[in-house]
Parts: C-alpha cells; sequence; structure tokens
C-alpha cells in the first residue's frame, strides 16, 4: 500500500537523485561543448588547440572582421537561406493547408514526402540532387544550392502551420464566409493572421536549418563556398585556427537566436516544432 | 475577376486542392523524387574501365563492384557504428527523456525542451568542430585525465586495439563520442514523446495491484516507451549511416558509406558507383523499418 501511495502522487512526485543526475549528465553533455568553443574564440594560442589556453584576447574578432572570404561566404549563406526560407514557407504552407483541410486519399503520401528529405541522410538527398544536375546537365550556381535546401526546409513549415491548423477550429472561416467574405478574403482576414505566428516559427527554424546546412550543399554548391562550407575546409585543411574559433561562434549565435525565436512563437512548451 | 475566381473556387474544392497541393508536389516531385529517380537511373550505368566514361546503358556492373571486400569493409563498420551509437543514444537519452515527461513542470520543462532541440537545430557543422577541439591531444578532454592523474587510464584506453588511436582526435572512440553527442537529441524527443503518452492510470493500476516502482517499469512504462526508442533509433541509425563529416574530421582513415560515395562521385569521377553505393543505406534502413514494423512498433506509434 505504502508504495501505491507514493507513485500515486504523480505530479508532486520527487525524482530520484540518481535520475536527476543522469538527465543532468545528459544536458551537460548536449551543451557543455559549445562553451569549449565560446572559450577558444578568446585564446592567444595561435597553432595548437591547447588547453587551458596561454592568455584571452578578442584580437580573433578583428582579424576575422577582415576577411573578404569570410564576408563572401557568410553573404552567400545568408542569401541562400533567405531564399529557401521563402520558398519553405510558401510550398509548406500551401501543403500543410491541403493535408489538414483538404480531403483526399494520398494525404499520408504528401506527409510522407515531405518529410522524406529530412528523414533519409543527407547524404541521399545530397547524391541524389548531384545525380540529377549530372543528367540534365545544369551548371552549380546559386540556385542549385536553394533547390536543395528549400527541399528539406519546407518539413519545418509543414509541421507548424499544419500543428495550427489542427488546433485552430474551423468556426471563424465559416464565420466569415457567412458573413460574405469570398475564399482569398477569408485567407486574408482570418487564415492568415491565425497562422503568422507559425509561420515565422517555422521559417526561423527553416533559417537556421538552411544557414548551417553542409552535407547536401557540399554536392550542389559546385566551387561557391558557403558559410558552413568554409568551416568544413578548416576541418580538414586548417590553416586558420583563431579566426575558425571566431566564425564557430559566430554560426552558433545566428542559428541559435531564429530558434531562440521560434520556441517563443509556438509557445514555449513547443509541441510544434517537430 | 478575383471575387469570380474565389466563387469558382469555393464551388469547385477540388480545384482549390489542386492549387493548394501543385506547388508544393511540384516541387518536391521534380527536384526531390526526380533527383532520387536520377540516382537510381545512375547506379544502372557504369563507368568504362578503357575511356572513364560514364556508359550509358542498363547493367548491374557496378553494382557488382559493390562486393570487393574493401566495400563490404566500409558497410560492415559503418552499420556496426550505427548500432552502436543507436544503443549508446537510447541509454543515456532515457533518463533525461523520463524526467522530462514524469517530473519536470514549468518553466524547468520548458528550458529542457529547448535543451534538447536547439543542438537538434542549429549548429551541425560547429557543434562536430568543437570535437575537434575537445578530443585534440593537447586540448580539455587530455587536460582533465592528467589533471585528474588518470592520463594513464586515457593512454591504456587509447591502446585498445580497434577503438583507440594515436589521440583521441584519431580514435574510433572519439569518432563514436562526436556521432553520439550529434544525434542524441534525435533519441530523446521520440523516447519523451513517447513517455507522455503513458496513462498515468496504468502506472497506478500497476501499482495498486502489488507491483512495485521497479517492476511497473520494466513491465508498463518501458514496453509503452518502445516505439519511442525505436523512432529515435530510426533516427540515428539513418543518420549515422549516411554522414560523412563526422568520420573525415574525427578518428582513424578508415572510411564510412558517406566517405566512399563522396570519394567516388568527387575525385573518382565514377558517379554510378557512387550512386550505388547510396543504395545501400537505403536498403539497410529499409530492412531496418521492415524488421522494426514486426516488432509492431509502428502500431503504437
Amino acid at each position: 500500500m505504502l508504495s501505491s501511495a507514493r507513485s500515486k502522487s504523480g505530479a508532486g512526485e520527487r525524482a530520484p537523485l540518481g535520475l536527476k543526475l543522469a538527465a543532468l549528465g545528459a544536458i551537460l553533455f548536449l551543451h557543455l561543448p559549445l562553451l569549449v568553443v565560446f572559450l577558444y574564440a578568446f585564446t592567444t594560442d595561435e597553432a595548437t588547440l591547447s588547453f587551458p589556453p596561454p592568455g584571452l584576447t578578442l584580437r580573433w574578432f578583428s582579424v576575422a572582421w577582415e576577411r573578404a572570404d569570410l564576408w563572401q561566404a557568410f553573404s552567400l549563406s545568408l542569401r541562400v537561406a533567405a531564399v529557401s526560407t521563402a520558398v519553405a514557407v510558401v510550398l509548406g504552407t500551401l501543403a500543410a493547408l491541403a493535408v489538414v483541410r483538404g480531403r483526399f486519399a494520398g494525404r499520408e503520401m504528401v506527409t510522407l514526402l515531405v518529410i522524406l528529405p529530412i528523414a533519409l541522410p543527407g547524404i541521399v538527398t545530397g547524391i541524389a540532387l548531384r545525380s540529377g544536375l549530372a543528367l540534365t546537365g545544369l551548371p552549380f550556381s546559386f540556385w542549385t544550392i536553394v533547390a536543395g535546401h528549400g527541399t528539406f526546409c519546407i518539413v519545418t513549415v509543414y509541421n507548424n502551420v499544419a500543428a495550427r491548423l489542427r488546433r485552430t477550429g474551423r468556426s471563424q472561416i465559416e464565420a466569415s464566409m457567412d458573413l460574405g467574405a469570398d475564399t482569398f478574403q477569408t485567407f486574408r482576414r482570418i487564415v492568415l493572421p491565425s497562422l503568422a505566428t507559425a509561420l515565422l516559427a517555422g521559417g526561423m527554424l527553416a533559417f537556421s536549418l538552411s544557414f548551417d546546412e553542409v552535407i547536401v550543399t557540399t554536392f550542389t554548391a559546385g566551387q561557391q563556398r558557403t558559410l558552413p562550407i568554409w568551416i568544413l575546409d578548416q576541418l580538414t585543411r586548417p590553416r586558420d585556427r583563431p579566426v575558425t574559433n571566431v566564425t564557430a561562434l559566430f554560426v552558433i549565435a545566428v542559428t541559435t537566436l531564429p530558434i531562440l525565436l521560434a520556441h517563443r512563437l509556438s509557445g514555449g512548451g513547443g509541441r510544434e516544432e517537430r | 475577376m478575383l471575387r469570380r475566381a474565389a466563387n469558382f473556387l469555393f464551388r469547385h474544392p477540388r480545384w482549390a486542392l489542386g492549387l493548394l497541393l501543385g506547388p508544393p508536389l511540384l516541387w518536391l516531385g521534380v527536384v526531390y523524387l526526380g533527383s532520387l529517380a536520377a540516382l537510381l537511373v545512375q547506379s544502372f550505368f557504369h563507368v568504362d574501365e578503357f575511356t572513364g566514361q560514364v556508359v550509358r546503358s542498363f547493367s548491374f556492373a557496378t553494382y557488382a563492384q559493390l562486393f570487393t571486400p574493401a566495400n563490404l569493409d566500409i558497410f560492415r563498420r559503418t552499420t556496426l557504428m550505427a548500432a552502436t551509437v543507436t544503443i549508446a543514444a537510447a541509454l543515456l537519452s532515457f533518463p533525461l527523456a523520463y524526467y522530462m515527461a514524469r517530473y519536470a513542470r514549468g518553466r524547468v520543462r520548458s528550458l529542457l525542451y529547448l535543451g534538447v532541440i536547439l543542438p537538434l537545430w542549429s549548429s551541425y557543422i560547429v557543434r562536430v568542430y568543437s570535437w575537434k577541439l575537445i578530443l585534440a591531444k593537447e586540448g580539455i578532454l587530455s587536460w582533465f585525465f592528467s589533471a585528474a592523474g588518470l592520463g594513464r587510464v586515457l593512454d591504456a584506453v587509447l591502446a585498445i586495439p580497434g577503438i583507440g588511436g594515436p589521440s583521441l582526435s584519431f580514435s574510433t572512440l572519439g569518432r563514436f563520442l562526436v556521432f553520439l553527442y550529434i544525434w542524441l537529441p534525435y533519441m530523446i524527443l521520440p523516447i519523451q514523446a513517447a513517455l507522455e503518452r503513458v496513462p498515468k492510470s496504468l502506472l497506478e493500476a500497476s501499482a495498486d495491484l502489488g507491483a512495485p516502482p521497479g517492476k511497473t517499469f520494466r513491465k508498463v512504462t518501458l514496453p509503452l516507451a518502445l516505439p519511442g526508442v525505436i523512432a529515435g533509433s530510426i533516427f540515428t541509425f539513418s543518420l549515422t549511416l549516411g554522414d560523412f563529416i563526422i568520420p573525415g574530421t574525427i578518428g582513424d582513415s578508415s572510411l564510412f558509406i558517406g566517405q566512399a560515395v563522396l570519394r567516388h562521385q568527387g575525385t573518382a569521377g565514377n558517379v554510378p558507383l557512387a550512386a550505388a553505393m547510396t543504395v545501400v543505406p537505403m536498403l539497410i534502413m529499409a530492412a531496418y523499418l521492415a524488421w522494426a514494423r514486426r516488432l509492431g512498433a509502428f502500431d503504437a506509434l
């Protein structure tokens, strides 16, 4: 009876210490490595990766600031992420509207098709796009990168919008139509406003996903270098260690902020993200 | 005009649906499925041994090349790593997922959730890079071991054949740690979601019927969490199979499937072989999914 009383208490129940420690361990394991990146951005050590750092400096930030190749890579990544996000927002919203509001056979197939590019290993998407390019003879360009990124970003917008549509009822839409608004007016005045934060959240996730994507990009970029490709080059042939550390910190900031924002927009409990 | 179009769409929901579905299906169908089809087609081409040119005619010649001992070695190594990473990720994820689902409330819960989705969505390449810093010979882990007086332990571990190497950064153990680190969030979230769906009443019933907490956990919670574990394992397994950045950055020079694919399509210029090699992880995943389905994992999802 005693044990039954204990496990019955549910929400008020305290977690066993061992469980708490194991959970804490997993969370620390997920986040401590990024602290290391943070620390190394300030090290005075130029050639090696020694810990503890011999000294701390802000010098590498100004060195990185002067690098034209970094600015080029950053600008390319930014443009790719912006256009891919736009593609994902339009296509993801349309697909979500169709699947949630429409009635047709094969809705699961559409969902699967949207999820597949992110569920299959990136290399499959990457080499598939590469094969497609090879067969059609299209040259690598900004647009070949966008073709890849747009494809796997659709799912973030789709998930957020579909979740929002399932939560909001149809009554407002019906009321609007009853009052004489046509399909487009209802979409603009009722549907779109109710989707706004879901769209923003999905778009933010798509942006982060695109901004630091590297696997698919390897196959679709040709000679162009996005910021993650720049870092990848440094991983295999390290030349500018201190600058790489600063760049790494910068990428963390650029990809983390949109996700934090998306988290807030979708209500903090975050049931919509995935 | 717009009004008439709207009326038309309202009266013809099929057309409205077509307009909604058209663009996404066109994009995914042409760009994505088209590419996958191109991949499949290319895998049946082969490279002429003398000219080095791709011969565009149907044959199994390229698939036959997959069965060289070196390639089989690559498949075995990659699959073994994927399995190890998956098991370790499940073990490491479970306590956190369990805590999140059963005990964490309010602010803590929101923070933990954020703590899991942040690494899932962001900075893949930087997170790999961070381990280059951590595992380096003069890096933080080596420093920690020697500061704690455990330098010999680390050396002993690194001396183990098959796992060790000259330093953590060039060892299979290091490779494993990075894989585990990168894919861990993909395991935590599905397990947590599965555990949240376990009704409290079942746990209460089990306890009322006299089962001690440990037994309730084994007989009720764990079986109900299994679909979550399987769902997570699909991610960790598939992502490990297809990754080429991590084995290219950390570990010895032994190849993984992804690296071999990259090499064949890049420097070697053998796109058909690269394509055929990509079909291998897809087949392994298909087999894995079939196995998961037989376990009944999908019924509960």
